[in-house]
């Protein structure tokens, strides 16, 4: 698994796409694509309130990738130093196997290339000192990149809170 | 590899966000929000990322172009600047010796980067400047300066320090201003509640603590309800209403008979909730921060509604508060001489405007006038002939209603400009194309914000341009220059930027590391016990006595709001956060995102018609149609049908937009005469539709 981890706060996420549209510029990417995604559902009732789920979706990079055990040619595979899960282009045949392979859609068509695309959490940017693309534009700042041992504690803060209101 | 930062102004909506480019080799690398500026961090909304995505457009207008077949027949013939801009400057020139520079106008949507072309039309001698706010926020200016004395811009909104923010009309999580949305999703973050009153639930909805789903057209009604609570119940802040608000009496009696419980039957909205909602707003207050509205330009009595806003605000004594509406400060009031204006350089010109604002309409804003009125005047001949126009980043024919009749308006014209950075309507409709640069290939000139804590600004360009195109100071200073009009030919910005900065201690290189010129050390709010409102009375008034000298009651009895007839709806439409309106709806980014409007239509009606969600539907209005993807949904009012706007474009060179969606403005006959006669802005959600199956 990446040793990094990206946590997406859903309270603060108003499903903008500023996100999305950061990715597809970042990897100047033809209309089709979209290595990441914000899928929203809704609106449904939710009490008396009308809520709709805004789920952002990039790679998850998992600790054991069937897009990389699916991968024929050794294009996709994970970066030795952070576990990143990359595509290399010059390797990819365009076979598609990791697009059926990855349970979450994570791998895109590029129809321009012919090649398979997908997250690779901006690691030029990372190596940078930079965060990814999505995560530096989000204008809600409810996208958080970092390792796992510093997922922000927003929930249980926030859960915090509004108890303390109650008191 | 070495990426420049270039420090500078968003350009893809009217909010204009201060951002950065990451430049390398000439080429943009990634834009993200400018950090310096309060709330900005580095964030920016999908419109501003798809700044890149325009500049890489091959779709976007490449070169001068003068029209070479009929009007909106699409026939052009590619012509150098020379070519255009003394083609442009000739026929000008015509005009002006036929029937004087009056007969000129320009039209432009605002925003802070005005001075240079506003002067170059004062400098020609028209006084025919209007804007688009006739189609957007004119009931909310009016309504400000009808009670505070000063317009809606003299307050600032405080989201990051309030307890309390509430939407009527106001759609923050969509039409995204990206300092707002941070700054409201920090505050909510730390307990800030959000309120949303709107006939459908929209984005910003979806976040709120509590949502009020109106029947369309009695947000007023609410509202009266509102203020007979505060002040029955005592719920309102009484030392500022005694220190600030004249004709407090005049008020209490008007609204007596305004309870909830007859709001409830106006609006659908339960009574109980209105009156725990005032009591939450009382506990609140002030930092209660009840925006007056944007685009306000929907009933014909909106301006009513702007008003009622502005007065609870000032019962909760959260307008000049902090957490609330805050004024906000000019350079003078930092100590600084202001920006020096090309305006300036030419007297005001003396001639009555032929929109008959300032003279037949004298209760309205000489400022940027009244579009819809000046089209009138192109038809009429009434007061005198305008036979040029100049449409300036403004794209009426899909910002007003009746485009089919604009275009016979625009008939009478001997010259339709239009200046522009991408394709839209009135575009493929000019005489002649001016194409203008988009902001990340231009430079600007400056800017002032007025703000708690204001600032200087400075758009700078990113990346040199791709195609033959022109900034605006460019383009005005060539026809500036041909027209003799020699106080405003320049030829280089740093000229311009040094006209404007004459007095005020600040120097070009004083941008350089972040962009802006910050006046104050940090936010200042005015002190609440000296507040001065701009006023006869100095207070904040309730009744205007120049409302009242013209026979336009201050205080408007409530009339109940149309339903619309059996089978018909009220056609309401609004913003998503991936569009502005028209004009990014080809963007290649951006028109992947979202690539139709559909129709919202209520679950029930939705089944009496039996049409079922995502079937393809005929709207219908006068014998006119279109058809539309349904969204059948139980978060809208039964009584109105929504869509966004800005889509039905059907110009072939706009492949990605082309017949996708339905134009909302198409379907309202006899709109361009129906506007708000106290508010001044075209009332744009006052026409019904019928829906029907497709057979």
């Amino acid at each position: 698994m990446s040793k990094y981890y990206l946590f997406q706060d859903q309270k603060r996420c108003i499903g903008c796409m500023a996100c999305v549209a950061a990715c597809k510029s970042r990897q100047a990417l033809p209309r089709g694509p979209f290595p990441s995604l914000v899928v929203a559902v809704g609106p449904r009732r939710v009490g008396n309130l009308p809520r709709t789920a805004y789920t952002f979706m990039p790679c998850f990079h998992c600790e054991n990738p069937w897009c990389v055990a699916a991968c024929p040619t050794g294009a996709m595979r994970p970066r030795t130093e952070d576990g990143i899960v990359t595509v290399d282009p010059d390797l990819c045949v365009g076979c598609k196997t990791c697009i059926s392979a990855c349970p979450w859609g994570a791998p895109q068509w590029n129809p321009e290339t012919g090649k398979a695309v997908k997250c690779d959490y901006c690691y030029e940017r990372v190596e940078a000192g930079l965060e990814p693309a999505c995560v530096t534009v989000c204008p809600t700042k409810c996208l958080y990149f970092g390792t796992p041992d510093e997922i922000p504690e927003v929930r249980r803060e926030r859960y915090a809170r509004a108890r303390a209101q109650d008191l | 590899m070495t990426t420049e930062n270039v420090y500078t102004i968003c350009g893809m909506c009217t909010v204009r966000c201060p951002m950065v480019a990451e430049v390398e080799n000439s080429n943009i690398r990634f834009l993200r929000g400018n950090p310096n500026a309060s709330g900005m961090k580095t964030s920016l909304c999908a419109r501003g990322v798809a700044g890149k995505a325009l500049i890489n457009d091959n779709e976007r207008i490449r070169h001068p172009m003068i029209r070479d077949g009929q009007r909106g027949e699409g026939k052009w013939r590619k012509v150098s600047w020379e070519e255009a801009l003394d083609y442009t400057a000739e026929k000008l020139q015509k005009v002006v010796d036929q029937y004087g520079p009056r007969g000129v106008a320009l039209s432009d949507r605002g925003g802070p980067f005005r001075d240079f072309h506003r002067a170059f039309l004062r400098g020609l001698g028209s006084p025919n400047y209007v804007n688009h706010d006739s189609s957007c926020a004119r009931n909310v200016q009016h309504a400000a300066k009808s009670v505070s004395g000063a317009g809606r811009k003299e307050v600032a909104y405080d989201y990051r320090n309030a307890k309390h923010v509430i939407l009527q009309m106001r759609n923050v999580f969509e039409a995204i201003g990206v300092q707002e949305v941070n700054d409201l999703t920090d505050a909510m973050n730390e307990g800030c509640r959000l309120t949303v009153i709107d006939i459908r639930a929209n984005v910003s909805a979806t976040k709120a603590d509590r949502f009020f789903m109106v029947r369309p057209g009695t947000d007023y009604a609410f509202n009266l309800a509102v203020i007979n609570e505060l002040l029955t119940k005592d719920l309102y802040n009484k030392d500022f209403a005694r220190k600030y608000i004249q004709d407090l009496e005049a008020l209490k009696s008007f609204v007596k008979d305004y309870t909830p419980q007859w709001a409830e039957k106006e609006t659908g909205v339960p009574a109980a909730q209105i009156s725990s909602f005032v009591h939450q707003l009382a506990k609140d207050a002030p930092a209660v921060l009840w925006h007056p509205g944007w685009m306000m330009a929907r009933y014909d009595t909106t301006f009513y509604l702007c008003r009622s806003i502005y007065i609870i605000n000032a019962l909760l004594g959260s307008y000049g508060a902090k957490g609330g509406l805050p004024f906000v400060n000019k350079p003078k009031d930092a100590g600084y001489s202001g920006l020096k204006k090309f305006m300036d350089l030419f007297e005001k010109p003396k001639e009555k405007r032929a929109d008959g604002v300032g003279w037949r309409y004298t209760h309205f804003d000489e400022g940027p006038g009244l579009a819809h009125l000046l089209y009138e005047a192109m038809e009429t001949g009434d007061p005198y002939p305008v036979k040029s126009y100049i449409a300036f980043r403004h794209d009426p024919l899909m910002a007003y209603p009746e485009p089919d009749r604009l275009r016979q308006i625009f008939d009478n014209l001997d010259l339709l400009v239009s200046v522009t950075f991408t394709w839209c309507d009135t575009a493929w409709y000019a005489d002649v194309v001016l194409p203008l640069s988009p902001y990340l290939e231009r430079d600007s000139v400056l800017a002032a914000k007025n703000a708690i804590q204001p600032y200087f600004f400075m758009r700078r360009r990113a990346v040199e341009p791709r195609f033959d195109t022109k900034a605006c100071w460019e383009i005005f200073s060539g026809l500036a220059r041909r027209l003799g009009i020699n106080e405003l030919a320049y030829d280089k910005i740093e000229d311009v930027w040094n006209f404007q900065l004459q007095g005020t201690g600040v120097s070009i290189e004083d941008f350089n590391e972040t962009g802006m010129v910050k006046l104050t050390e940090g936010p200042v709010y005015k002190d609440r016990d000296n507040l001065k409102f701009g006023t006869k009375s100095g207070k904040f008034e309730i009744i205007s006595q120049k409302l009242e000298d013209l026979g336009m009651p201050s205080l408007k009895p409530y009339e109940s709001a149309q339903s619309p007839p059996e089978g018909s709806f009220r056609l309401t439409f609004g913003r998503c956060a991936q569009h502005t309106q028209g004009h990014t709806v080809n963007n290649p980014v951006l028109g992947e995102l979202v690539p139709e409007n559909v129709l919202w239509i209520h679950t029930d009606a939705a089944e009496k018609l039996h049409i079922e969600n995502n079937e393809t539907v005929n709207v219908s209005n006068n014998g006119y149609t279109e058809q539309i993807k349904a969204k059948v949904t139980d978060f809208i009012h039964p009584e109105a049908v929504f869509v966004l706007h800005g889509f039905g474009h059907k110009l072939p060179v706009e492949s990605r937009a082309y017949g996708k969606g339905l134009a909302d403005n198409k379907f309202m006959p006899g709109a361009l005469k129906k506007w708000d006669p106290v508010g001044g802005a075209v009332a744009l959600q006052e026409n019904f539709v019928k829906v029907s199956k497709v057979k």
